[in-house]
């Protein structure tokens, strides 16, 4: 995808996000990059702490659901708001988090679903992503009674995708810690970020995790292990398929 | 038992919350909720609860007669005109209003019986003369096909030398063809005769019983087999015809063809099944898709990915795949899905599909190549040289017994000219239908 060349949507292919995007003052940054794909690795869980046995029957943990950046870098870069949705026994179940970061906490005795709706800054897209995390409570292997100062961990690691994001969007994300983007092509002029931009990243207020007083329980993602695993069976089935290749020539060699 | 009595074990309130709420529901039948003639416990061991085998419908049952008909059942005389001797049989007959029923017998109908030719001795000399049988045993075959209207079996069983079925029936059936035809003032008047029109064939009568033998000798596990390759091969089909039309307005979708998996196409001969055209065509309308999103998660977008490439395969195909990423201790989901992880996995998926073609395809042509032996599908190609095919030759369904019997006929024949449908079993039976 990275080598295929820049295609700037001209009059004479299919602007559909135009109409949506609204504006035709700014029609200039609003062209597509084709071939690029800005990805923001993010990291969705829970922490969950133990109140105690003298806690109350309906409150016995307390928790803390949260949308991060993988490297705990502040994803308000990208992300204008999130809800979450929590089980309707919770007191105004839908809470909407409008800047960084992205956490809620609560107080509950429940395991549930919790339904997670993403909202981008609108030079990014205007579009929202829904993704959900199971809100954990109690440690997976009972060892025990569980201890107040060891909290239950859930992450799981993804990545938001834009492909052939909007030029505007490119420029002003391009080089953040918490973006990454893919090799831009040869010979593309960024506009300087900020001319034609959305103003609600820049009232913003400002908030990464890296300072989070949760922080020190958060996991560490990385592909290296993952990576060295695929790489190796790889070359293991490439062996095979090759043996099986020199067979199948011996099979078809024999005489009738 | 009934649903109180259940509960009563189980010690569950008698009337729970379903019950009630089947009350409240439906008054309006309350005259139904206990019909007279059933004793109020009797009707209570149904509990209110829709019994377990359909039952008829009391009002059914307690319908009185027409009320100006008397039935009576009576032993009476059988007359029947099928029964050419004096023997007086007697049944129990429904006489209604002291009218005993009138004319024949009913069964009588059918007792059928076979004008079998006879043949002088003049006309076997000029006509019916067969180096293969004798007139004796030709008068023979003829006086048993009369006594038991020609029930072949029967007639085989008791036909003092041993020839089978058909060989009796052709032999009747080319006589009696003979007398017609001799017998006949000009053959138009024979054009319809049911036994000119659709003379009977030897070859093909056997031929019919043995595909019939086959289907029914197949055990469970390969009706199974033949089911799912059906089933498969009208997904292929259907997944072709959707490829075609999703591949073809979408030319810019095209492009990307090339950078989605450009080592797997390197690496891979043409034999090779996993990245044909339709594959091909699946990744790049999913990619299309993907971007047309704006926004989507990785996840999210190896799923797709990893459906487009398991769209061509049959569901079977997609778990061995699965299994053999367990089996290599690969997560089936990415922990960490980042662009490259993903690209890894997907690639993996694909190389593992190949590798399971090529297993098959090597399975195949060894099958193939062992005088045409089937029931060897599933085990792994491995040890190909130390495989005993144990099973019998029945393993196809009837879809094509007569196609594969030439093959049969021949066992020295190891394979045919290596055509690219015997390269791929599959795909061969998918454009067959």
């Amino acid at each position: 995808m990275e080598d295929s060349a820049v295609e700037i949507l001209s009059a004479s292919t299919p602007k559909p996000r135009i109409g949506i995007d609204g504006g035709d003052d700014n029609k200039n940054w609003r062209r597509r990059v084709n071939g690029v794909e800005v990805s923001v690795p993010i990291v969705c869980g829970s922490i969950a702490f133990y109140r105690g046995k003298k806690a109350k029957e309906y409150r016995t943990h307390n928790w803390t659901v949260y949308v991060r950046g993988a490297t705990n870098e502040d994803l308000g870069v990208v992300i204008r708001k999130v809800i979450f949705h929590l089980h309707p026994s919770f007191k105004s179940p839908t809470r909407v988090v409008d800047s960084p970061p992205f956490t809620l906490s609560e107080c509950g005795w429940g395991e549930f679903k919790i339904d997670i709706t993403i909202f981008f800054h609108a030079d990014a897209c205007e579009r929202k992503l829904e993704l959900s995390h199971l809100l954990k409570l109690n440690p997976e292997i009972y060892s025990g009674p569980q201890s107040p100062n060891v909290p239950v961990v859930t992450e799981s690691y993804n990545e938001i995708v834009f492909p052939d994001p909007f030029e505007c969007f490119l420029s002003r994300v391009n080089n953040h810690p918490a973006v990454h983007v893919s090799k831009l092509p040869e010979g593309l002029n960024l506009p300087p970020p900020g001319d034609a931009d959305d103003e609600s990243y820049y009232k913003m207020k400002k908030g990464d995790t890296k300072d989070h007083p949760l922080s020190h329980w958060f996991l560490k993602f990385s592909d290296a292990d993952e990576l060295f695993r695929l790489t190796d069976t790889r070359q293991k089935v490439q062996a095979d398929i090759a043996k099986l290749k020199r067979q199948l020539v011996m099979v078809d060699a024999q005489p009738e | 038992m009934g649903g109180t009595d259940a509960k009563d074990i189980l010690g569950l309130p008698k009337t729970p919350l379903s019950l009630t709420q089947e009350k409240k529901s439906r008054p309006q039948k309350e005259s139904h909720r206990k019909p007279d003639g059933i004793s109020r416990e009797v009707y209570a061991l149904t509990g209110g609860v829709a019994p377990l085998m359909p039952s008829i419908d009391v009002t059914h049952l307690k319908r009185p007669p027409p009320p100006d008909e008397k039935v009576a059942w009576q032993w009476l005389p059988v007359k029947s005109s099928a029964r050419k001797d004096d023997l007086q049989l007697y049944h129990w007959v429904r006489v209604v209003n002291d009218v005993p029923p009138t004319g024949d017998y009913s069964f009588a109908k059918y007792n059928k019986s076979v004008d079998v030719l006879k043949y002088t001795d003049d006309e076997y000399e000029n006509h019916l003369t067969d180096p293969v049988w004798t007139k004796e045993e030709t008068d023979q075959l003829f006086e048993l096909c009369e006594r038991f209207d020609l029930r072949f079996t029967v007639i085989a069983d008791r036909f003092p030398l041993s020839r089978t079925v058909e060989e009796l029936k052709d032999r009747y059936y080319s006589v009696t063809r003979a007398l017609l035809r001799a017998r006949a003032q000009s053959p138009a008047e024979l054009a319809n005769h049911p036994l000119i029109k659709e003379p009977y064939d030897m070859t093909r009568d056997r031929e019919r019983k043995r595909a019939l033998s086959m289907v029914l000798s197949q055990s469970r596990h390969q009706e199974k087999k033949d089911a799912e390759i059906l089933a498969e091969a009208k997904r292929i089909t259907e997944m072709r015809l959707a490829a075609r039309r999703a591949a073809e307005p979408d030319v810019p979708a095209n492009e990307n063809i090339g950078s989605v998996s450009p080592s797997s196409n390197s690496q891979l001969p043409a034999t090779a099944v996993a990245p044909s055209t339709l594959t091909m065509a699946d990744y790049a309308s999913t990619l299309a898709s993907l971007r047309m999103l704006h926004v989507y998660l990785r996840t999210y977008g190896l799923e797709q990915m990893v459906q487009a490439a398991s769209s061509a395969v049959g569901l079977r195909t997609i778990k061995r795949v699965e299994q053999t990423l367990q089996d290599l201790g690969v997560n089936l989901k990415p922990k960490v899905p980042t662009k490259t992880v993903c690209d890894e996995h997907l690639e993996l998926r694909k190389e593992i599909l190949t590798l399971l073609n090529l297993q098959k395809q090597l399975q195949y042509k060894e099958s193939e190549g062992s005088s045409h032996r089937e029931g060897t599908y599933g085990a792994m190609p491995d040890t190909p040289k130390d495989r005993v095919f144990a099973s019998e030759p029945f393993g196809f369904g009837a879809e094509r017994p007569i196609k594969k019997e030439p093959k049969r006929k021949g066992p020295g024949r190891q394979s045919d000219t290596p055509s690219p449908a015997h390269k791929r079993p599959r795909k061969l039976k998918a454009s067959d239908l």
